[in-house]
């Protein structure tokens, strides 16, 4: 879908991309940055509107620099900021976007119903935008960007501004852009967490330089370690320590973790009945045990450390 | 969507979700992209596609220029007088504080709301280049100041006609204040562009529009009156080309057999008279440029 090749994009006065390649393949892909880590720079450049400084980008096989027009016809873009007129309605204002992008008049409004439907505007279409809330506006910005049904939508921050509730359904609605509509998304945000739970690939940059691209599984797969949470109690005032200093006479490796956390290395399944017939012969109240997963946080956490 | 047979035998109609459907279609393109955007920046500079409210000044100023085109045409007619009391190509300059009006509200309304509400970088995401941007609005706002002003020509024409005011004469004369009609469409659409397009507040917009049509108009016009006063006609002729409304006034009088306003109905003549065109269309150019350099920063 999208392929950069030592992209670089120099400003007069700093390097918002760095020698970027990065190939990323159809579904769900979360761009993740710090504010400035140069996620807008490059989606300026997919679309061809900015020039690179040395590099190439391609995007659905087309060279951006060159074949600008022709990506945007078959890509959308929902931007970061508010970009709604207040005094028109979403129908009229999709429809008009639509034959920006080429559809001609009757397949504009026949898109534009289909369109807001699925994002989940109904009645409301029809009153002027200046009264929406901000997560019928988003529905309304990411209608105008699946309008003329492309193959690729970038989103940039979706979910910025809106409540749990509201970051939830945007989130839900990304991921049936791909899943229900066949539609390849970008989506980029500062926060791991969401895109976590929404995309099938992540790629992570900071300073313009790419710090890791990877398939989401990769990222949270499943490890031999378990965490176990235990309570302190009269005999054992440090309930933790105790449980650590038990289990290595069972013969179970394990270490501290933060809190009242133990990591116990859980080879095979017989460590569980061990582990659970420790703390009952300590007298501890088991407060938790579960399988450890990596969270993304903490594959960024050693990215950023590794680079630095 | 089908119906089925609810609890108690009562009909309960369903809405299926036919789910998501993709586009098979055409994708006409930038050019298809350009002239819809120009129909509908045509549109919004009448106020049609919009609420009743936007639709009053527009037409409330449109009837205010139409106006006077039905008085001539009805005073000629009864009066007997073998020609229309106001001449077609000076109609636009006598209008002229009703169409500065029109432009100052027109202008704004074009370009200032896509940068106010930052709709700009959801074009610039499509097919449609920067430049065609640009191009469509100048093209519609040049259109909309056009029918603006050829409207109620059309109806004195036509009543001229209806009153036998001399077929020959008449059709010249409409025909030159048509051609008058564009360069004033053309001329005015590029500047007032260029001003409304450096704000965002479409309030500044109109009043900066304003102020760029008529206040060197009326230092021209002052200072035109000094200097035939001291009695140096050669200089009326070349201040002329100092204002939007005298430079259109010069054209009109030197080329297209009009009468200029200038002080003792002065006609430009020789170099000062070739000066008129060539400085129209250098304004015109130069606004453009400006224009396509502005929205290079503009937006995405």
């Amino acid at each position: 879908m999208i392929r950069t090749e030592r992209l670089t994009k120099r400003y007069p006065r700093v390097t918002a991309l760095d020698g970027l390649t990065v190939d990323i393949g159809p579904g769900v892909t979360g761009l993740v940055g710090a504010n400035g880590a140069g996620k807008s720079t490059l989606i300026k450049i997919l679309l061809g509107l900015a020039p690179a400084t040395e590099g190439t980008a391609a995007v659905l096989g087309r060279d951006a620099a060159r074949e600008g027009g022709a990506i945007r016809e078959q890509v959308g873009y929902m931007p970061e900021h508010d970009c709604l007129p207040p005094d028109v309605s979403a129908t009229e204002f999709v429809v008009h976007m639509a034959r920006m992008s080429g559809l001609p008049a009757s397949a504009a409004r026949e898109r534009t119903a289909d369109t807001l439907r699925h994002v989940g505007l109904y009645e409301e279409r029809y009153r002027p935008m200046g009264g929406y809330s901000t997560g019928m506006k988003q529905r309304v910005k990411l209608a105008q960007a699946l309008v003329h049904d492309p193959k690729l939508v970038l989103l940039d921050e979706p979910t910025n501004g809106l409540d749990p509730a509201g970051r939830d359904e945007m989130l839900g609605l990304i991921r049936r852009v791909h899943a229900d509509f066949g539609i390849s998304v970008l989506v980029t945000s500062h926060l791991l967490g969401e895109l976590e739970r929404t995309s099938d690939h992540i790629v992570v940059i900071d300073g313009g330089k790419l710090l890791r691209s990877q398939a989401i599984a990769a990222f949270t797969e499943v490890t031999a370690s378990l965490a176990v949470e235990v309570t302190d109690s009269d005999t054992h005032p440090d309930g933790a320590a105790a449980l650590l200093a038990a289990l290595g006479g069972r013969g179970l490796a394990a270490t501290a973790g933060t809190g009242h956390l133990v990591h116990v290395d859980a080879a095979d399944e017989a460590a569980y009945d061990v582990v659970r017939d420790v703390i009952a012969d300590l007298g501890l109240g088991l407060i938790r045990m579960e399988q450890r997963r990596h969270r993304i946080a903490e594959v960024f956490q050693d990215a950023q450390e590794a680079v630095q | 969507m089908s119906t089925g047979t609810g609890t108690g035998g009562v009909r309960d109609a369903r809405i299926h979700d036919i789910g998501y459907r993709h586009y098979e279609g055409r994708r006409l393109g930038r050019s298809y992209a350009r002239r819809s955007l120009i129909t509908h920046s045509l549109r919004g500079a009448y106020g049609l596609g919009r609420s009743a409210r936007h639709k009053v000044l527009p037409f409330g100023l449109f009837g205010i220029t139409a106006i006077p085109a039905i008085v001539m045409v009805a005073v000629a007619i009864t009066t007997g007088l073998d020609e229309l009391p106001i001449e077609y190509t000076s109609y636009a300059l006598f209008m002229q504080p009703i169409l500065g009006l029109y432009i100052a509200l027109a202008a704004p309304q074009m370009v200032s709301l896509d940068l106010r509400f930052k709709t700009i970088p959801l074009y610039f995401s499509r097919p449609v280049e920067r430049n065609d941007y640009v191009a469509a609005k100048f093209a519609a706002l040049s259109l909309a100041l056009f029918l603006f002003v050829s409207v109620p020509l059309l109806i004195a024409y036509a009543g001229g006609l209806l009153g036998k005011l001399g077929f020959a004469e008449q059709t010249s004369g409409f025909a030159r204040g048509l051609v008058a009609a564009a360069v004033f469409a053309v001329l005015h659409a590029a500047i007032a562009l260029l001003v409304a397009s450096l704000t965002p507040r479409r309030g500044f917009g109109v009043a900066a529009v304003i102020a760029t049509l008529t206040v060197p108009y009326f230092a021209v016009t002052a200072v035109q009156v000094v200097a035939s006063e001291q009695g140096s006609p050669g200089a009326v002729e070349w201040l002329g080309l100092f204002s939007p409304g005298t430079l259109l006034d010069g054209i009109q009088a030197a080329f297209l057999g009009g009468v200029s306003e200038f002080p003792d109905e002065l006609e430009p003549s020789g170099a000062a008279a070739a000066c008129y065109p060539l400085v129209a269309a250098g304004l015109v150019v130069l606004c453009s440029y400006l224009l396509t350099r502005r929205y290079r920063k503009a937006g995405l």
